[in-house]
């Protein structure tokens, strides 16, 4: 074991995968001699040289459509996209292309891809720095997305995505990139927990939290608060959004009787919307509230003086559990 | 040879096919071709010109710091290409329209953008700072290339309304990679739009140099899309202004549009959140600086005759009001309120967005304090 950062470990694990298949290229802009403007990829060039590790020129629809082509020649390549707001330009080729080709061809064409999307906001950054484009992946059929919430997790799913024969969109959280954790270098993928399969972090009894990426700590700290005023959280850190592990969410709303899910990005047509429809389809009669949903606005991502207005913190999430508790919440005298 | 072996300045310094009429040492060059398109530049004029650049590179070096003192969350400098910015906006008329990038400070502020709103969005204070038709200049655009479309658009429908106004688009070496900015010349060049695209090409896009987005210079990409291509040594003001000048004209008279290169580096960071030390070499800047784009025309001046005197103590007075007037901007960006988040989202009503609205305020109701803060 060993103490590294959130974005150290995603840079081990793609050495590691480099390391083992010389059929893994990372392309991207800046990724090269920079190492990526967070230097994810840092030192790599330096390692495997330029035609592993590929400063590309500056067009997000030429990185992922030549990576298609790549992918055609055998390839498995990883691409940057340098932040969230710029993965747009790279859309057509990702939702008609990337996702489409293995059911296209009839599986004659693999697109083992891995696209990485530093996501979401609490930076402080400039416009189109920190959206949550999730749910306009998950809509895409083909495609598998994946959101990783701690060192020990991205060092081994970024591994796993690689090694995936589907395309994956890989969303790292950037606001967790230098939070530290322990990370087994010498991970086996085959013992590994699947990146399909969510974890519950933190047990509870009376409602379940779901969240995903940078949220996760949020809720674990949430559940820490909750404690003391006697209620029980359970945290449940996806990890896939699409696919959804619903068989572990199934199992902790059969005994807490009620759900939270929580995110960053805005309400309608979100992961949180679908996660709560089919909970309450699959367990309509073990749910004794209706789920409830706390998620960024359906505004366009704000400047940063105002995106604490914007992204749920541990006060919202706690509202939104008191919600689902029936207990004193913001809504309640005024839609009593 | 892969492109990133390719010499960073390459493509930057071969000086035979730039347009230049002032060179590094301040000396004025005949050209037959472009002289005539500054022909009133008279002393008062390049005294004027000068005074604009020293303006901007204080104003650049001012907002840097402020930065640094935590009163902006990022800028990006542009220091190094005050001819380029400068001489291309000193050409256009009021009613042209402009599209630039993040880094036309200077065209900003020729186009009578105040300091805080130059600032608010830097500040993290305000999605845009100003009103595009106030300033005929639309608000920057921070996703690369996408401007040069819109340019097109405002250009074709300025030639369907029978105006004789056109439209400039500002990008940098990169944004030519984009799908975009490609786009944008087959719509313009289809169209005949009476539109400038103005490449400032500044050696780099962050750490990548311009030899990974072409093996050729980039005004020579016009060719094949069936425009005029230029390139102009960009810390030339007066070449600059001359080129620009004739690529506006052309489009006035229905000629369509036109490419210009500037070539041109830049001095600074990409922005004060990037670290140049990783990728470029400091006798590539000692290079570029020996090209100062101000000091030349100082040098002009000087041999001129003009008094000297006089005009160092116009450039010190103008740069410390331009300053001051920087600085006092920033008490003049309050920080907005919370609810605002919700405003202008939509033009009309929506009645999702106004529950969503409701019920945050109730939410924000329940921590008591005045400003409605959670926290
Ligand atoms: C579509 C898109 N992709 C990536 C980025 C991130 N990015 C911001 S500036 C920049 C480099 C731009 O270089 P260039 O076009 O030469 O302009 P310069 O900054 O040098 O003026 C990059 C990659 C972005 N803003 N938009």
């Amino acid at each position: 074991m060993t103490t590294i950062t959130f974005g150290k470990a995603i840079n081990e694990g793609l050495r590691r995968a480099l390391a083992d298949d010389d059929k893994v290229v990372l392309l991207g802009e800046d990724i090269g001699t920079l190492g990526g403007v967070f230097r994810i990829t840092d030192g790599l060039k330096a390692e495997f040289g330029e035609h592993r590790v590929v400063d590309t020129p500056l067009s997000e629809a030429g990185i992922v459509g030549t990576a298609v082509g790549l992918a055609y020649r055998g390839f498995r390549p990883v691409v940057e996209i340098q932040f969230d707001g710029f993965v747009y330009p790279a859309f057509d080729q990702i939702v008609a292309q990337v996702a489409k080709l293995h059911y296209r061809s009839r599986g004659a064409v693999r697109m083992p891809l891995v696209i990485r999307i530093p996501f979401g906001g609490g930076i402080g950054a400039a416009e189109h720095h920190s959206e949550s484009p999730e749910a306009y992946f998950t809509h895409t059929a083909g495609l598998r997305v994946i959101a990783c919430s701690n060192p020990a997790d991205a060092y081994v799913m970024i591994r796993q995505a690689i090694a995936s024969d589907d395309p994956v969109v890989f969303l790292e959280p950037k606001r967790r990139y230098h939070v530290k954790g322990e990370v087994d270098l010498d991970a086996n993928l085959a013992d590994a927990r699947p990146m399909g399969v969510a974890t519950v972090v933190a047990p509870g009894r009376d409602v379940t939290l779901v969240t995903y990426g940078a949220l996760v700590q949020t809720a674990r700290d949430a559940a820490t608060a909750a404690a003391e005023e006697g209620v029980s959280i359970e945290v449940i850190d996806l990890r896939s959004l699409a696919p959804v592990d619903y068989s572990t969410i199934e199992a902790s709303v059969r005994r807490t009787g009620r759900l939270v899910v929580a995110h960053e990005a805005g309400e309608q047509g979100g992961v949180g919307a679908e996660i709560a429809a089919s909970i309450t389809e699959r367990c309509f009669e073990f749910l004794e509230a209706a789920p409830v949903r706390v998620t960024g606005h359906d505004i366009p991502y704000p400047p940063a003086k105002l995106e604490q207005y914007h992204l749920p913190d541990l006060d919202r999430i706690l509202d939104g559990v008191d919600r689902a508790m029936g207990r004193p919440n913001s809504l309640s005298e005024v839609e009593a | 040879m892969t492109p990133s072996d390719r010499e960073a300045t390459g493509l930057l310094t071969r000086p035979d096919d730039l347009v230049q009429l002032l060179d590094q040492s301040g000396i004025r060059h005949a050209n037959p071709e472009f002289d005539r398109w500054i022909a009133d530049v008279d002393t008062d004029a390049l005294i004027a010109l000068h005074r604009d650049m020293a303006v901007v590179r204080r104003l650049d070096a001012e907002a840097t710091a402020l930065q640094r003192q935590g009163e902006l969350a990022l800028w990006p400098p542009l220091a190094g290409q005050e001819a380029a910015q400068i001489g291309s906006a000193r050409a256009l008329h009021d009613d042209d329209f402009v599209f630039s990038s993040y880094r036309e400070h200077a065209i900003a502020w020729l186009r009578g953008v105040q300091p805080h709103e130059l600032l608010s969005v830097w500040r993290g204070a305000a999605p845009s700072g100003w009103n595009p038709f106030d300033k005929g200049m639309a608000i920057p655009q921070i996703i690369i290339g996408a401007q040069a479309l819109h340019a097109v658009g405002w250009a074709m429908g300025a030639k369907w309304e029978g105006s004789d106004a056109a439209s400039i688009a500002y990008f940098g070496d990169g944004a030519t990679s984009e799908g975009d900015v490609n786009e944008a010349f087959v719509f313009a060049a289809s169209f005949g739009a009476p539109t400038v695209f103005f490449c400032q090409n500044n050696g780099w896009a962050i750490s990548e140099p311009v030899g990974l987005q072409s093996n050729q210079p980039l005004a020579r990409r016009a060719d094949g899309f069936g425009m005029p291509g230029i390139r102009v040594d960009g810390n030339d003001v007066l070449a600059v202004l001359a080129v620009t000048r004739w690529a506006l004209d052309r489009a006035r008279r229905g000629e369509g549009p036109s490419l210009i290169e500037a070539v041109t580096y830049r001095m600074g960071p990409h922005t004060t959140a990037d670290d140049p030390k990783r990728y470029r070499t400091d006798d590539d800047l000692a290079t570029w600086r020996e090209r100062d784009p101000i000091a030349r025309v100082h040098a002009l001046l000087e041999a001129s005759g003009a008094d000297m005197e006089a005009v160092d103590a116009d450039v010190k007075t103008a740069a410390d009001r331009a300053a001051a007037e920087l600085r006092a901007g920033i008490t003049a960006i309050p920080d907005p309120e919370p609810m605002s988040v919700f405003d202008h989202v939509y033009a009309e009503p929506n009645s999702h967005l106004e529950r969503q609205k409701e019920r945050y305020a109730w939410y924000l109701a329940m921590f008591g304090d005045e400003d409605g803060g959670a926290r």
